[in-house]
């Protein structure tokens, strides 16, 4: 019997060495397997600059419109020159989560390490950016001009506590969500022994990865736009 | 052979890392090992800083052309499709504009066929009058000149028939008697 968890387990891609920082692991190859996809998509997809594209050139145009419009809609006309590390982050997960998908792969967006550098990784790159681009004028994102004197300190203590917490919920939102799928699809296999109820288990397995294709665009889809709320924030830091 | 797999098992497990058990599964939840999280924290900003660059140096400046191109041949053609109706519609006014000339034209050239015509129609209608006029005038006089010719000839053949009726009555006639008898006669 395999324990749903098991999946998760990082493993050394050479012999049985201890895990450094630097060895090759399932983690190195399951993420290079998407460096990979992305080179096949948006490189040597789109290289024949075709006025009428292909298919994959097409796909790649519709991911790039997508997410060119969402920063634009979003953080206005002077957030779009941060669109291609928002970019990055999106093809960054949405490959992960769908390679995770594959039977026998591992997914890296299901680990709090991964997720956690990205959203803390997004909240410092905001906060410093918000401090940079306002000054002390940035803190009056917490202090709400238009509420009433007396509640204005409270909302603003509200107000930072919900900031703070903002890297946190980013990150384990996208981990706990993928995390959670794989382990029940895991669960749902280890019931597919039992000879009784395995064909409810198989059905279940089904259905759940079924799901699990809607959540892994989803997530990728709820981190950028995430993302973007955030860097608006910090570019508009004014209500 | 058993206490050889179990040593085997303990020795990758040590070489593992505290998270995997004897049997190779997870001590709780791999997600929460410590050991492993330099690992993947290395690993992802590696392929963070790859995916970055092959998109921002080849792949978005490559497709944004491609979409700049895009909306340029597209607002390019409709310039140009626009360019060809004004076109059009300035060749269908002047062709309109020609028909509506040369319909004037031709209304002009037949109203002056017309005038031209009618010109020498009366003239040739005055001229066929006068001939008429003269043929009738002509007719005229000689109708009198027969009428007067048959007068004297009656008058003539009247005295004559009148001599001769006289004679064969036996009278005798005289001639210039017979003829006032008749002149009265006739006249009478």
């Amino acid at each position: 019997m395999f324990h749903p968890m098991d999946q998760f387990i990082v493993k050394p891609l050479f012999g049985h060495g201890p895990i450094e920082f630097y060895t090759p692991t399932n983690v190195t190859l399951w993420m290079a397997l998407a460096v990979l996809a992305t080179v096949a998509l948006f490189v040597l997809g789109t290289r024949g600059r075709a006025i009428v594209p292909s298919r994959v050139q097409s796909v790649a145009e519709l991911a790039y419109g997508f997410i060119y419009k969402m920063v634009e809609d979003i953080t206005g006309h002077d957030g779009v020159k941060y669109f291609p590390k928002i970019f990055t982050l999106f093809v960054f997960i949405i490959f992960t989560n769908y390679l995770g998908l594959l039977p026998m792969s591992f997914t890296p967006t299901s680990h709090i390490a991964v997720t956690a550098v990205l959203g803390f990784g997004v909240f410092f790159a905001v906060t410093i950016l918000g401090f940079v681009k306002h000054g002390a004028h940035f803190l009056g994102l917490f202090w709400m001009s238009d509420a009433p004197l007396i509640l204005r300190p409270i909302i603003a203590i509200i107000e930072v506590i919900s900031y703070f917490v903002r890297p946190v919920s980013h990150s384990i939102r996208l981990a706990g969500n993928i995390m959670a799928g794989h382990a029940v699809i895991k669960v749902f296999a280890g019931f597919a022994a039992i000879a009784a109820i395995s064909p409810v288990s198989v059905a279940a397995i089904v259905a759940i990865y079924g799901l699990e294709v809607l959540v892994a665009f989803i997530q990728a889809y709820v981190f950028t736009i995430l993302t973007c709320v955030y860097l608006k924030d910090a570019l508009h830091p004014g209500h | 052979m058993a206490t050889e797999s179990t040593a085997d098992a303990a020795h990758g497990a040590a070489d593992i890392g505290a998270c995997v058990n004897d049997a190779g599964s997870a001590i709780g939840m791999p997600q929460l090992c410590v050991d492993w999280m330099p690992n993947q924290i290395f690993w992802l900003v590696v392929t963070l800083v790859v995916i970055y660059f092959v998109l921002s140096r080849i792949a978005l400046p490559r497709i944004g052309g491609v979409l700049a191109e895009r909306k340029g041949t597209i607002t390019n053609d409709l310039a140009a499709a626009e360019e060809l109706k004004a076109k059009a519609v300035e060749a269908e006014k002047a062709y309109q504009d020609a028909l509506a000339r040369a319909r004037t034209e031709a209304a002009k050239i037949v109203a002056e066929a017309r005038a031209e015509i009618q010109k020498d129609l009366d003239a040739a209608t005055a001229r066929a009058d006068a001939e008429i006029a003269a043929k009738a005038a002509e007719s005229e006089k000689r109708i009198g000149e027969i009428r007067a010719g048959a007068l004297d000839a009656v008058t003539e053949v009247a005295k004559d028939t009148a001599k001769e009726l006289v004679a064969a009555l036996g009278g005798k006639a005289d001639a210039r008697s017979v003829t006032a008898a008749v002149t009265a006669r006739l006249k009478g």
